[in-house]
């Protein structure tokens, strides 16, 4: 394309300074691609290493046996390298933490957005996004400190480290992402919706339930599965809070994640053992857990997109 | 109107009002005592003492000042890589691209990021930076993992607010004779500087914040170290600090102060934020 200026520059300045003025714009414009490029090159970076460092140990120990085995003991003198407990204290930890937090997010949300007076929504927002920003090793040290001795009393156990402290602890977790993105969908409803609803003689609760809700849904969707994201790649308050053993999941034993059992390993797996390798599976088996979870929730926002 | 509701209706009415109202109590009792705890068990233990000394086993005495500069440091690597690498890619998106296929292909893999867990990025970081570049465990190894991390949010934030930057001011620029390069420097970038800055106060959020990427790439160490020193040996940032102090060494005390200031850092880091965003809101307007 051929701009006027460059016509231009060439009856003022000399030729040499044009090349110049020339040569630094495609420079720059190479500079900036490449910046481009770099972010493009760090996903599949991530996603190649995670595939050829996973790949090895899952094909020695082999995949069924891996995925399915129900016994970890990698140090062990008859080594043992099955991740189904890891998984499924993952998924029910998650799930766990989806029943509690979502439910009690939501309604949190409708609370702020329509009921509470504008000032005191003003300061619990504050709050929540506090909560929102904090780093997740203090979630682990107030659970540690405040929630599993509570939780070994009432128990009567022998250590209240267990799948129920990391449930809690995941559930207050997800609470402020789930609280403010749904409370930005909530206002992001249309004013006429409510007002209609309201003029048909439903009341403000039916209303707030049944129309704001609705209207709300996608970007509510999107929260929640935000919030399992949030929940499934927790690693280091979890660690602090479930006990760290590699039992099958039970609400009040000590349990293994499958993010905990990454960070609590690879400090002391040695160089090159099959221990090691095994870890990075993990990384690999969490990894596509992630990806699954990003596709359904783009699928929802594209969904939700469509929708008049 | 209330008064000619059915009993049915109305008891539903009154039931899910109770349930709204106990929710709202509820998260309102976990955020006080969250807060509460923290700053009840931290202040009390927060001296000048313990923020200015290091911790040693031979004079017994436990201090974080190691743990703030490091924390310092691995904000100062990630931020002077991530942001110039994130404005860039932000600016070639929106000024420069073209084709459309690439920046769908950007934007897919700055939100697959955004979805990563942080203990995938430790995996990964120390993979790359440690075993295959041959990086010792330290302050750089952990701040290229961050980088990875922080680069998204740099890369989106960057883009809303040059989205922000009206047309118009571009063609007045290119129309006066300026170059892209030039357009860009003089126009578009000083007037998207509030979105820039927002972007980079999230991300040093997220840096302060970040534990589970840094235990295997800038190690556990608690001694003080320069900068540079620092780049290679083993330095725990303030919140690895409080998961050594907390879970392995049993020193509650110290890990609430920490929490302490991590909470103090967060609220102020939030209320940056907020600042700069309402800057960019009016603007967008």
């Amino acid at each position: 394309m051929q701009h006027p200026r460059e016509s231009g520059d060439v009856c003022q300045q000399g030729g040499s300074q044009m090349i110049r003025k020339r040569a630094l714009e495609n420079g720059m414009k190479a500079l900036f691609l490449i910046c481009g490029i770099v972010s493009v090159a760090f996903v599949l970076l991530i996603s190649i290493y995670l595939i050829l460092a996973g790949l090895p140990a899952i094909r020695q120990i082999g995949l069924v046996k891996f995925l399915f085995g129900t016994r970890w003991a990698a140090t062990a003198s008859d080594p043992s390298y099955g991740i189904l407990p890891f998984i499924l204290t993952s998924v029910y930890g998650t799930a766990g933490a989806v029943v509690l937090g979502v439910p009690l997010g939501i309604l949190t949300a409708v609370f702020l957005a329509k009921v509470a007076p504008p000032k005191f929504a003003g300061v619990l927002h504050t709050a929540v996004e506090l909560l929102a920003g904090i780093p997740s090793v203090v979630y682990g040290l107030v659970g540690m400190i405040l929630l599993v001795p509570s939780i070994q009393k009432i128990f009567s156990l022998s250590s209240g480290a267990c799948l129920l402290a990391a449930i809690i602890v995941l559930a207050i977790m997800i609470l402020p992402p789930i609280v403010n993105v749904s409370e930005t969908a909530l206002r992001a409803v249309p004013k006429e919706y409510e007002e209609a609803s309201l003029a048909l003689g439903a009341t403000k609760m039916e209303t707030w339930f049944r129309v704001s809700l609705q209207a709300a849904k996608s970007g509510i969707a999107a929260a929640v599965v935000m919030g399992i994201g949030r929940a499934i790649g927790e690693a280091m308050a979890i660690i602090m809070v479930s006990g760290n053993v590699a039992n099958m999941p039970s609400l009040t034993k000590s349990v293994r994640f499958l993010t905990t059992a990454i960070a609590s390993e690879m400090s002391y797996a040695s160089y090159g053992s099959l221990q090691r390798q095994a870890l990075f599976s993990i990384g690999l088996v969490l990894f596509l857990f992630i990806m699954l979870l990003n596709a359904f929730l783009n699928l929802i926002i594209k969904r939700g997109g469509k929708e008049p | 109107m209330s008064h000619h509701l059915s009993p049915k209706r109305r008891l539903r009415d009154n039931l899910l009002k109770v349930l709204l109202y106990t929710c709202a109590a509820l998260t309102c009792c976990l955020l006080m005592i969250i807060i509460g705890a923290i700053l009840w068990r931290g202040l009390g233990n927060l001296s000048w003492k313990l923020l200015t000394s290091q911790t040693s086993y031979l004079a017994d005495t436990i201090g974080i000042f190691p743990n703030i500069l490091n924390t310092l440091y691995i904000i100062l690597v990630s931020m002077i890589i991530a942001l110039p690498v994130g404005v860039g890619a932000a600016i070639y998106l929106t000024e420069y691209a073209v084709n459309a296929k690439f920046v769908r292909l950007v934007e897919f893999a700055t939100e697959t990021l955004t979805g990563i867990p942080s203990i995938i990025f430790g995996l990964v970081g120390m993979l790359l930076f440690i075993q295959i570049l041959g990086l010792k465990q330290g302050i750089l190894a952990g701040g290229l993992t961050l980088v990875v991390m922080v680069l998204p949010t740099v890369i989106r934030t960057t883009q809303e607010s040059l989205k922000t930057v009206p047309t118009a001011f571009r063609e007045g620029a290119l129309a006066l004779g300026s170059g892209k390069w030039h357009m860009v420097r003089t126009v578009v970038l000083p007037n998207a500087m509030d979105g820039i800055i927002t972007g980079s106060i999230l991300s040093i959020g997220r840096i302060v914040g970040e534990s589970a990427a840094l235990l295997f790439t800038a190690g556990f160490g608690l001694v003080l170290n320069g900068f540079f020193e620092s780049l290679q040996s083993s330095s725990a940032t303030l919140t690895v600090a409080l998961y050594i102090y907390a879970s392995e060494r049993g020193e509650t005390g110290v890990a609430f102060s920490i929490a302490c200031i991590l909470l103090i850092l967060t609220f102020l880091l939030n209320l940056a934020a907020n600042q700069a965003g309402r800057r960019l809101m009016r603007k967008g307007q």
